[in-house]
């Protein structure tokens, strides 16, 4: 066994993976937020609780209904996406002509009444939810060992947060929706139905988080709390990539969670507050964060 | 293309916008205190007065872009009072705002492939770039790295695209080079013998008084006077004490 900087491969690589997953999550996560507050000009605090209701959906699929992972990867979302657009139909429409801060706290209470509902039914130890048979087992690539789940939800959140990109900024649909997000007002102007567009942005947003529960669903244990554990990361990830902006949200997710997992091998004290740490810094010199264009 | 007989005929005839006691807000402050104006199908009318007289917002109640507004504005038999802008849209307005509404996260090309198509009859993209041949060369740019007069043609050019026949144009020269603003009134002509409906807003009467038939003086948030524009010479003294010039 080899070993760099003084840290056996098989450690360093396994740490980098595990930094990619969890990078995988950020990003998905972030990006959703991203897209949301563009438009909505919402800090979806709900997003935690989205996201663990997507796994919540998986769990229920497969253990009521019999649908099997891959069927939950596209019914979850659609699931979630359309508790999302319940959502906002009824709730944060009426509140979208107010400060930020009202959506702020109206999410937060949605999230902390869909999390206290499923926790009320399904308790907090947590349920299992096994890889899917095609998944399962893994390979030796001679410098560290890949869990092929693993290398799935690395390559799946890529091409979901590609495919997120690519609509938002080269078709004419994310034609509308930057041009919706830059001027509202003058978009309606031109017939374009602007509501629609938001109410559409909101439970794609709330989607991405559905299909990045189902992702987790098999790492982690379905757990009421596992949305509310990750969410703070992922804003500290938002804000260091600068809110409203896509690309910057999938790369930023990405590579906080790579500088996570190095920070686990080199110094593991600090592996759960260098994200924080590098927030704080970035706040201190770009205010509006890596990505973001000063308002 | 509208004769002479047939635009007169269109005058006496039920005008394509009425507007009566039209009333406007922004927050709490009153803006607009009761606009009356008729628009006849293709003719150029230009709103003219000073600063802070309510020409902007005229324009903007009329396209339902203002927070709160009162009264009538019919376009064409339909009351347009309580309907949200993009259905206004959807009867035939294009709307280019004062500030031109260039989006700098859209480029030249989607910026004037954005609006969609409200009418049947909108100019090809070749027409267009006949019109303003300056765009065709910038499709890939951003829209705002465009020059003040380019994102002004864009703006234009990305309504009559829409087959709008009625359009809004908030001063479309300021701040221009007089070249390019000669362009436009060249366009403003043009788009009138192709029997387009204009209101123009304009702080400079003597370009309005190139391009229009009829201008109406705004003042306080109400239209105080109307002078045809074959009566503007007659009329030239009352019209600078109008205008403070």
């Amino acid at each position: 066994m080899f070993e760099i900087l003084g840290v056996p491969a098989q450690a360093l690589f396994g740490q980098l993976l595990l930094g990619l997953i969890n990078g995988s999550f950020y990003a998905i996560l972030s990006l959703g937020l991203a897209v949301i507050f563009g438009l909505l000009n919402i800090i979806n605090f709900s997003h935690g609780a989205q996201y663990m209701m997507g796994a919540f959906v998986a769990w229920m699929c497969l253990n009521y209904l019999g649908i099997n992972y891959w069927a939950a990867l596209l019914l979850a979302p659609l699931v979630v996406g359309a508790t999302g657009i319940a959502i906002e139909r009824l709730l944060l429409k009426r509140i979208a002509h107010f400060d930020h801060l009202y959506g702020l706290l109206l999410t937060f209470g949605l999230a902390l009444i869909i999390q206290g509902v499923f926790r009320n039914q399904y308790g907090s130890s947590g349920l299992p939810y096994q890889i899917p048979p095609e998944l399962r087992g893994g390979q030796n690539l001679g410098f560290m060992f890949l869990p092929y789940y693993r290398g799935w939800v690395v390559v799946a959140s890529l091409a979901v947060c590609l495919a997120t990109w690519f609509l938002i900024e080269k078709t004419k649909l994310g034609a509308y929706l930057r041009a919706a997000t830059e001027n509202p007002t003058l978009t309606q102007a031109f017939g374009i139905n602007v509501p629609l567009l938001v109410t559409l942005t909101y439970g794609f947003g709330v989607a991405l988080a559905g299909f990045a529960g189902v992702l987790a669903a098999p790492i982690y244990s379905v757990n009421p709390n596992m949305g509310a554990d990750l969410i703070i990361v992922v804003f500290a990830v938002v804000v260091i990539g600068g809110m409203g902006s896509i690309l910057g949200a999938i790369i930023t997710g990405f590579s906080l969670g790579l500088i996570e997992g190095l920070t686990k091998v080199f110094y593991p004290e600090a592996s759960a507050t260098v994200i924080f740490i590098i927030m704080v810094l970035v706040l201190l010199v770009r205010p509006a964060g890596l990505f973001g264009r000063a308002a | 293309m509208l004769t002479e007989a047939a635009r007169v005929s269109a005058q006496t005839a039920a005008p394509l916008l009425q507007v009566r006691g039209l009333e406007a807000w922004y927050g709490e402050s009153h803006v607009l205190h009761g606009i009356d104006l008729d628009v006849a199908s293709g003719e150029v009318v230009t709103l003219l007065g000073r600063n802070g007289a309510g020409k902007t917002t005229t324009l903007k109640s009329i396209m339902g872009v203002i927070g709160k507004r009162k009264g009538s504005v019919v376009l064409e038999g339909t009351e347009t009072i309580g309907l949200p802008s993009r259905a206004i849209a959807r009867l035939g307005i294009g709307y280019v705002p004062e500030e031109r509404g260039i989006y700098s996260s859209l480029s030249v090309e989607e910026n004037l492939m954005l609006p969609p198509r409200v009418r049947p009859g909108g100019l090809s993209l070749e027409q267009i770039f006949t019109l303003f041949p300056n765009i065709k060369e910038r499709l890939r740019s951003q829209g705002t790295k465009l020059s003040g007069g380019e994102q002004q043609m864009l703006a234009i050019g990305r309504i009559l695209r829409t087959g709008a026949h009625f359009l809004l144009l908030d001063e479309p020269t300021e701040g221009l080079a007089p070249v390019i603003i000669d362009q436009i009134g060249a366009t403003i002509r043009k788009l009138k013998q192709d029997g387009y409906t204009i209101i123009l807003v304009e702080q400079n009467f003597r370009f309005a008084a190139t391009v229009a038939d009829r201008h109406y003086v705004v003042e306080q948030g109400k239209v105080i006077d109307m002078i045809p524009n074959d009566q503007l010479d007659a009329n030239i003294d009352k019209l600078h004490g109008y205008l403070g010039v």
